[in-house]
């Protein structure tokens, strides 16, 4: 610990002591050797992280995943076994199915949400900054464990929600222990988050020319028409990115499953993310060659699926600057 | 027409000139009790929390109201005497340590590596720089095996370095990117002044680029802080030893007790664990806010 933290300070602080003289006037080209010298001082601990933390790893666990490997005893080479377990093992295809309609459900509602909330923000009355921070509150909670817990009494059996909907006629029992209705519990906590992407949909909502709405009303167009013809294809680029950063989160949700199914997917495996399994086949069952199988299978289904989004952007995301 | 786009400029943003007139007067009430609505709406499972903590444990199940029928300060009474054998105070040093620690690393190595991708020429840094950004999206699972073998084999499985230590390695490129962003629109006439003055890219950096990053430091020093003090999966990985049980930790004790009698202490401390971010939101949340909206913070 304090030898990272101390060694590339001290450098940094010493080296002023000896400039090094070449780099002064013809920045551009000499003085190469004196920067790149620099740059690698400066990026030292990033290289050390990549190297060992990313790269290494990466292989590692590229390699483990075509082995049996308990943490105890060496990893034994198997090839395949472990991908052509997981074709017949019903809990990995749960996972799936589960991780799959938790992002399919889970990330458009969110993003609609934040763009509704956004176009309601975005008429620039007096306490526009009050909401806009009081509705982005919930993104930095909903991570915490507590919020999960408050999720799980709030939607168990005789608890808040059912007793509330039980006074309307709608007699559902707790969404909890209900293998229909408890991933929408995390779907809910998921929406109830919205205020991240409708920060960056306001701000998207911001650039958008005030000329084109003036062209728009010039040209007769309704309120519908213009959101559908100026405000959508301008915020286009902002949907998209949006789009990309919440479905590889949505892919990776963890704590609230975990918290809310007591760490075991229930009932009937029915919130069992793709990430609670994979923790329970590592860190319970010890399963190491099996789990990074899955981590690489996650990590190439997200790859596709994000590829899929960058693929059909062309045919969606209008960027201003460019003649089509 | 050229008159109106030209008075937009200058402050006054467009709708506010409207807002004036009667009839908007009424749209504008509309809009605040729809936005109030919506607030309630979305605070509520907040407030209930807090409520609910100074409820006694058998009401709270069923208890939709926020403020208690009966106010009890016993939960926080025997959260503060320990839970599950642990004493609270620990588990929030424990936190509190681990996510300090977290802050100084971020803080330190992304802002280097950042300062070398924006300012200084080296062979390998469009390559370097494409591959920060990919590690970005990367999702952590695909290492997380082989880190924790690593650790193992370091024997620092049970101690807070394997949640501290990638953080002092500029492990979380979020940050080395932002910063990166933010030293672009320093301008670089400031560097060159300070070459032709004979000082060289430490210098640069130590005197004129690290006095100016304040705001990209203070973005980078919060959501540092809140995620790691949130990061429930690496606590739940590498710290096995109860000594070194965090808040989050300790509040995963609860999940297996269905009692009412549990319920009381497990909401007093989940909002004495969220008490920390809500303190940093209330007292940062201009920086927060503008820092989602400018570069795109997950949060």
């Amino acid at each position: 610990m304090t030898v990272a933290v101390d060694r590339p300070t001290d450098s940094a602080l010493t080296a002023p002591a000896q400039p090094p003289a070449k780099a002064s006037r013809q920045r551009p080209r000499t003085g190469r050797t004196g920067k790149n010298g620099a740059a690698y001082v400066f990026l030292t601990p990033w290289l050390i992280g990549a190297a060992l933390l990313t790269v290494g790893p990466m292989i590692a666990s590229l390699y483990l995943s075509f082995t049996d490997y308990d943490l105890f005893s060496a990893p034994e080479f198997i090839g395949i076994a472990n991908y052509q377990r997981m074709v017949e093992d019903p809990r990995f295809w749960s996972a799936v199915g589960v991780t799959l309609n938790y992002v399919l459900v889970a990330a458009p509602l969110k993003l609609l949400a934040a763009l509704a909330v956004a176009l309601l923000l975005n008429k620039a009355r007096r306490g526009q900054g009050f909401y806009r921070s009081a509705f982005y509150a919930p993104s930095l909670l909903g991570a915490s464990v507590a919020v999960a817990l408050v999720w799980r009494t709030l939607f168990a059996n005789d608890g808040v929600v059912d007793t509330g909907l039980s006074t309307v006629g709608i007699d559902g029992g707790g969404w909890i222990s209900n293998p229909k209705l408890s991933l929408y519990v995390l779907v809910i906590l998921a929406i109830w988050q919205f205020g991240a992407p409708m920060v960056i949909f306001l701000a998207g909502l911001k650039q958008i020319p005030q000329d084109l709405y003036d062209a728009s009303a010039v040209d007769g167009a309704g309120k519908l028409r213009t959101f559908w013809s100026v405000t959508i294809p301008m915020l286009s680029p902002v949907i998209f990115f949006n789009l990309v950063l919440e479905v590889i989160n949505a892919f990776q949700a963890f704590t609230a499953s975990y918290i809310i199914s007591g760490g075991r997917g229930g009932p009937i495996d029915s919130t069992l993310f793709f990430t609670l399994y994979l923790y329970d086949r590592a860190f319970t069952a010890f399963d190491m060659g099996y789990a990074s199988a899955m981590a690489w299978v996650l990590l190439v289904a997200i790859g596709i699926v994000t590829a899929l989004i960058f693929r059909s952007s062309r045919a969606w995301v209008f960027y201003s600057g460019e003649e089509k | 027409m050229a008159t109106i786009i030209e008075r937009r400029r200058p402050r006054t943003p467009r709708p506010a000139q409207r807002a004036q007139t009667g009839r908007s007067r009424a749209a504008s009430i509309v809009w605040h009790v729809f936005c109030l609505a919506l607030l309630a709406l979305l605070l509520y499972p907040v407030a209930w929390l807090l409520g609910s903590s100074f409820k006694p444990g058998t009401e709270i199940l069923t208890n939709m109201n926020v403020l208690p029928d009966a106010f009890t300060f016993d939960n926080y009474a025997t959260v503060f005497e320990g839970v599950g054998g642990l004493s609270f105070w620990t588990m929030l040093g424990n936190s509190m340590l681990i996510s300090t620690l977290a802050v100084v690393g971020n803080v330190f190595s992304c802002t280097l590596a950042a300062y070398a991708f924006a300012r200084l020429r080296f062979r390998m840094r469009r390559p370097f720089f494409a591959f920060m950004l990919v590690t970005i999206m990367l999702p952590m699972h695909v290492v997380l095996i082989p880190q924790f073998i690593i650790f193992q084999q370091l024997g620092m499985i049970g101690t807070f370095l394997p949640l501290v230590l990638p953080k002092f390695l500029a492990t979380e490129a979020f940050f080395v990117f932002l910063i990166v962003q933010f030293i672009k629109g320093i301008p670089r006439e400031l560097d060159e002044a300070a070459t032709i003055d004979g000082a060289g890219p430490y210098r640069t950096f130590g005197y004129v680029i690290l006095p100016l990053l304040t705001p990209a430091l203070i973005t980078t020093t919060i959501f540092s802080f809140i995620w790691s003090w949130d990061d429930f999966f690496s606590q739940l990985i590498y710290l096995n030893n109860p000594e070194t049980y965090t808040l989050q930790l300790g509040l995963r004790l609860f999940v297996d007790q269905t009692s009412a009698s549990s319920f009381g202490p497990m909401f007093a401390m989940s909002v004495l664990a969220i008490l920390p971010v809500v303190i940093f939101f209330a007292v940062f949340q201009r920086y927060l806010v503008d820092g989602v909206a400018t570069s795109g913070l997950k949060g």
